[in-house]
């Protein structure tokens, strides 16, 4: 059948410059450049093109320039080409969509509808070179009340819940191993234990050559179970039940059987090249006892040393669910946003589930406030972080910490291709052929990732000591920071914060 | 003595060492000029490679180079800093240095039939095949 799609790119080399050194040839895992030896020259088939931008990038004279030039259809407000080129896609394959990475659809951002506040005059600001600044903090329950027995020493006689210590209030999302390669694992994991903060498996159990660094993970407990024993729950510092995911909410992870090679086979505990179908809900999860069930037993297999966490992805009724969470046990619920990101998922999943993590961070936080559980959990928000001051705003808006997936990998190369569910990362990130993961080399990772977490705190000190706070503790849920602009009322009011000028 | 170590784990198989490696041994040491309008010297560095494994291989400088002791002409020799070098106008191109070598890290340059191998970049504080990888496979200590 005659494709009806286009690429998407279009690939100008510069002859100028090329020098047929072959480096664009070597590096595109798609085949786009080949090398033609009678006529000396470089042909690129732009159809396979997916604008990795790993040729432009690694070209040693610039000679390439990787443009995005989608079909130009006849204007319509109604049938974009992204319509079109859908249906093309469908019609020749019958089959559903897939993508990767977070919701690219312009819904709002509020992130860039909200201001911060700084002191002037009447509040002193605090110059973070100069003053200690805190970005310390604590995840886990709290109590409702300190006992303190007074006498010459004051001694804490309440027994606090098990708590993960951060030395910055960001954390690195859910990845499985499998979804990413091992060289990208041992980069989070190694960049989180420089940086004082914590990794989580995902739901593709641990590595073995990684329990050992098990003191800055978070293992992840989902539907599929995959990976799931009693070493596996204890190597961690924290273990997080995951119900549902940003990007797909309602379904199932899906790792497809090619990808299932020996190590993942043997960390997963499944069968060498069968597909590792999480299933959409937990069989054994139906309802809060349900899931209460779940966090007890497997606090009973860790001896209570550890907390134990939710995640689910925002959806409408989150406030609700949020609070049954923090009910029935759990030390930090986990919320990943409309925009959080994947290695598979179907596109349409994708694009219209969900609710934006601004909105529902802001009603969850504000529900628990008002029914005296906010201490209960602590929250961790996830899904289209791309800044130290997303994260401010996310704090003041009433989050403990925020968990980091999109940007992190954009930290250790990712471009943004969106084709994690090919298998052929050309960056070496979304992949398991041996040939494109040795592109991550793990130590230029570690240090990329601790560099970006580094110039994260250094921004977020600036910004909070602009406000005269010297503590990250006393942003948390301080919306009287925030000002909105060009935002309805019923934002306003969703957000719990004044507009600008107000 | 420093040399150069490869973490063939991580060598990506671009090939940028040969690349640089010509560059820097070219005329000109300008990139385009040195491939397109000159006579294009033999890279010292090699890239092997079979299926997903690949690393680049140079001269190792041995503490016991045959190369150095088997050359007829004298061309083949170390310098004070310990590194070996083909001195070109003595190269008669005989190839016993290439015969004896156990790492196969000489070339035979046929345009001007002398040997040439790794120099590690004189005059560079680092050679250019490691500070140009871009997944640093190659290091200098």
């Amino acid at each position: 059948m005659l494709s009806l799609c286009k690429g998407e790119f279009s690939v100008e080399r510069d002859d100028d410059r090329c020098i047929r050194c072959l480096v664009c040839v070597r590096q595109c895992p798609s085949d786009v450049h080949k090398y033609d030896e009678e006529e000396d020259r470089i042909y690129s088939d732009e159809s396979e093109c997916v604008g990795c931008q790993r040729c432009a990038t690694l070209c040693p004279t610039d000679a390439i320039t990787i443009r995005y030039k989608p079909m130009e259809m006849k204007e319509n407000a109604n049938w974009k080409t992204y319509h079109l080129t859908n249906i093309y896609k469908q019609a020749e394959t019958g089959g559903i969509l897939l993508t990767g990475m977070g919701n690219d659809k312009p819904y709002p951002i509020y992130w860039d509808h909200i201001l911060l506040n700084a002191s002037q005059v009447t509040n002193p600001s605090i110059d973070p070179l100069r003053e200690p600044m805190e970005l310390r903090t604590y995840l886990g329950r709290k109590p409702d009340l300190l006992d303190i027995e007074d006498g010459d020493e004051l001694i804490l006689k309440t027994e606090i819940s098990p708590q993960l210590k951060l030395e910055l209030p960001v954390l690195f999302s859910a990845m499985s191993y499998g979804s990413i390669s091992l060289n990208a694992v041992k980069s989070l994991e190694r960049a989180a234990t420089i940086a004082g903060t914590y990794y989580n498996t995902g739901e593709g159990g641990l590595h073995k050559d990684l329990h050992k660094y098990g003191k800055n993970t978070i293992v992840q407990c989902a539907s599929g179970r995959f990976g799931v024993s009693p070493d596996y729950l204890n190597a961690g510092a924290a273990v997080e039940i995951k119900i549902g995911q940003g990007a797909k909410p309602g379904i199932g992870g899906h790792l497809p059987g090619e990808k299932v090679l020996e190590e993942i086979s043997e960390t997963r505990m499944i069968v060498e090249g069968t597909d590792a179908l999480s299933p959409a809900p937990h069989h054994d999860i139906y309802s809060i006892e349900d899931l209460r069930q779940l966090i007890f037993a497997l606090k009973e297999t860790i001896a209570y040393e550890k907390p134990v966490g939710v995640k689910i992805a925002a959806v409408h009724n989150s406030a609700a669910i949020s609070s049954g969470m923090a009910r029935a046990g759990a030390d930090f619920i986990a919320l990943d946003g409309v925009r959080g990101g994947t290695g598979a998922a179907p596109l349409v999943t994708r694009d219209n589930v969900g609710i934006p993590i601004e909105l529902a961070l802001a009603s969850i936080d504000q529900r628990l406030r008002e029914e005296g559980i906010r201490n209960n959990a602590s929250l961790i928000i996830a899904g289209g972080i791309r800044s130290s001051s997303d994260i401010i705003k996310a704090i003041a808006l009433g989050a403990d910490a925020v968990y980091i997936g999109t940007a992190a990998l954009v930290a250790l190369g990712c471009h943004l291709c969106q084709k994690c569910y090919t298998g052929k990362c050309a960056w070496g990130i979304a992949t398991q052929d041996p040939y494109l993961t040795k592109r991550l080399n793990p130590e230029i990772g570690t240090r990329r990732l601790v560099n970006l977490l580094n110039a994260w705190s250094n921004e977020m000190k600036e910004l909070i000591g602009g406000m005269g706070i010297n503590a990250i503790e006393s942003l948390r849920g301080n919306r009287l920071q925030l000002r909105g602009v060009g935002l309805t009322d019923t934002e306003y009011k969703i957000l719990g914060i004044l507009p600008a000028g107000e | 003595m420093r040399r150069i170590y490869v973490k063939e784990d991580v060598c990506i198989g671009c090939r940028l060492c040969e690349i640089y490696c010509i560059v820097q041994h070219s005329k000109s040491k300008n990139i385009i000029k040195a491939f397109r309008n000159e006579p294009r010297p033999l890279p010292g560095v090699l890239v092997e490679e079979k299926g997903p494994i690949s690393f680049a291989l140079q001269c190792r400088h041995c503490d016991d180079a045959p190369c150095v002791e088997s050359c007829i002409t004298g061309a083949m020799q170390r310098l004070e800093d310990g590194r070996i070098i083909c001195d070109i106008e003595r190269c008669v191109g005989c190839w016993t240095c290439i015969m004896v070598c156990p790492y196969g890290a000489i070339r035979r340059d046929q345009n001007r039939k002398v040997a040439s191998k790794c120099d590690l970049c004189i005059g560079e504080d680092i050679p250019v095949c490691v500070k140009n990888c871009p997944n640093e496979a190659l290091t200098y200590e």
